[in-house]
């Protein structure tokens, strides 16, 4: 690592504080995007299931 | 159109029709402060008119879901709908019947209110002023806001999210100019962007929240 | 026999989300560009990034402070373009009844406020260094956060009601009122910091002369946020056009089970 001097501190958690957060929205959005197709994947099945 | 600003006032003062509510809750909070700061005489004579119009906001938030809720619930908007007059006018009408239940009420307390926070001489005029100005401008935001979640069991604290972030440009405004004004300082600009504000809101919002009533009423 | 009129007319309501062209383009096109996408925003992000702290030199006042600057500008950056972008996706629905649109504001919503939180982070941790205390009520930092306030307004409000139709309606009357009112919070701002302190307004300036070795790092990284804001917004607006799919075909099942 380089050497950030006195201001390490502040560097670090800021883009440690960042790089958390956006990690976060990424996550949740990846899983809210499954569960959103599962379901609707089960109902257009059922749905099918129930014409034929 | 008189006749729904008289019905509206008649409702208001009323028993049960909140009138006197946000006036008392305004003296509570005037008088809580000093208990949170400290009873310094200079401490409260400085943040006095930036409290006093903090309450007034805070009291006005307390009635606006009554501009519109009650006679959503019982049918009456809908018939207001139908009514010749245009939805924009109801709304203008009904926040001038908060106005004058709510904030003009609050614009005679508070400089009597003002004394209980060692509020200078020069203060009195310059609150009431600030306030006489700014008020309309909070029941008219207030009632858009109101017009949004009217549709909601249980909006309450929804309409005071959406709606005191609202209030910020008002209330900076307004503490500004009573706090310059007290001071001694220049405080045309605030005053003049005080009252571009009401005159605005109440000159555009009434279309905002009669689009949001017709939606919420369909 | 007048309820069975009734039915259909409801059904075919619920029907006309999904029937409509514009979903299924979307989500042909999304679907396809979204590898892309994905790419697009990792090469840049991290190209900025990894060249904005690695590779930047110390500078005179700020140190390596000045570093925050890859995180601060382009989360501060994004937070006001994802508002903005949540204002005309707000008055294309208004105006063209496009759901898409509707969605897709609803959509942006959680980015941008995610860019907001971060940049306030990013400006309070900065702060503590330059001005000794982690919160100042710089007029930057201020409009941020009353932007922050608006973000949460806006949540809640698609959150409360249950029609989708009506939150998308008054959701999008919220943002354009919203937006005249942040716009001029901003100013009453300025306005009122430049009152009350005489303590000097810090220069977290981006229109500072900034020297290119700093400067093309950061525009790449502005970039790279931007491609993460749009990469997600598609993630996100194929999730809600999904869920009101379902939504509808749940209306259905239970209207057919009734």
């Amino acid at each position: 690592m380089l050497d950030l001097g006195k201001y390490a501190g502040a560097v670090i958690s800021s883009w440690a504080a960042t790089l958390g957060l956006l990690a976060l929205v990424v996550v949740m959005t990846w899983l809210q995007s499954r569960k959103a197709k599962r379901e609707l994947e089960a109902i257009e099945a059922r749905r099918k299931a129930r014409e034929t | 159109m008189i006749a729904l600003l008289t019905r509206d006032l008649r409702l208001a003062v009323r028993a049960g029709g909140g009138f006197g509510l946000g006036l008392a809750f305004f003296l509570i909070v005037s008088s809580l402060v000093p208990f949170g700061v400290g009873p310094e005489a200079e401490v409260l004579a400085r943040i006095a008119p930036g409290i006093l119009w903090v309450g007034a906001l805070l009291a006005c938030l307390l009635s606006l879901d009554r501009i519109f809720q009650l006679d959503f619930e019982d049918g009456s908007l809908d018939l207001l709908a139908t009514a010749p007059i245009p939805m924009e006018g109801t709304v203008a009408v009904k926040a001038l019947a908060h106005w004058i239940t709510t904030g003009l009420p609050l614009v005679v307390a508070a400089p009597v209110f003002g004394a209980l926070m060692n509020l200078p001489q020069p203060g009195y005029v310059w609150i009431f002023v600030t306030l006489l100005i700014g008020t309309p401008a909070l029941s008219m935001i207030g009632a858009f806001g109101a017009a949004l979640t009217v549709g909601l069991k249980r909006g309450g604290l929804l309409l005071s999210l959406l709606v005191l972030p609202l209030y910020i440009p008002t209330l900076i405004f307004g503490a500004e100019a009573a706090t310059r004004g007290i001071e001694g300082f220049e405080n045309t600009t605030p005053l003049l962007m005080l009252a571009a504000i009401t005159l605005a809101a109440v000159a555009l919002l009434p279309f905002a929240a009669a689009a949001a009533l017709r939606i919420n009423l369909r | 026999m007048p309820e069975m009129r009734r039915i259909k007319q409801r059904q075919d309501r619920y029907n006309s989300v999904w029937e409509w062209a514009n979903p299924i383009k979307f989500m042909w096109f999304s679907g396809v560009a979204l590898p892309w996408l994905v790419g697009l925003t990792v090469l840049l992000m991290g190209v900025g990034l990894v060249w904005g702290f690695f590779f930047t030199p110390e500078a005179v006042n700020f140190g390596s402070s000045v570093k925050i600057i890859y995180v601060h500008v382009p989360s501060a950056f994004m937070a006001i373009s994802a508002w903005f972008m949540m204002l005309v996706a707000s008055l294309i629905w208004l105006i063209r009844r496009h759901h898409v649109s509707a969605l897709a504001a609803k959509a942006a919503a959680p980015v941008g406020t995610v860019m907001t939180i971060i940049a306030l982070l990013t400006g309070a941790i900065w702060g503590e260094p330059m001005w000794g205390t982690y919160w100042a009520w710089d007029p930057r930092l201020t409009s941020f956060l009353i932007l922050f306030l608006f973000y949460l307004g806006y949540m809640a409000l698609w959150g409360a009601i249950e029609n989708p139709d009506t939150a998308a309606d008054l959701t999008s009357v919220l943002a354009v009122v919203g937006s005249v009112f942040a716009f001029l919070s901003r100013y009453a701002v300025n306005f009122w910091n430049q009152g009350l302190h005489q303590g000097a307004t810090l220069s977290l300036d981006k229109e500072e002369n900034i020297a290119d070795t700093y400067w093309i790092p950061l525009v790449i990284a502005m970039v790279g946020f931007g491609a993460f804001f749009v990469t997600l917004v598609f993630v996100r607006t194929r999730t809600e056009i999904r869920k009101r799919r379902t939504h509808a075909l749940e209306m259905r099942e239970r209207m057919a089970d009734a």
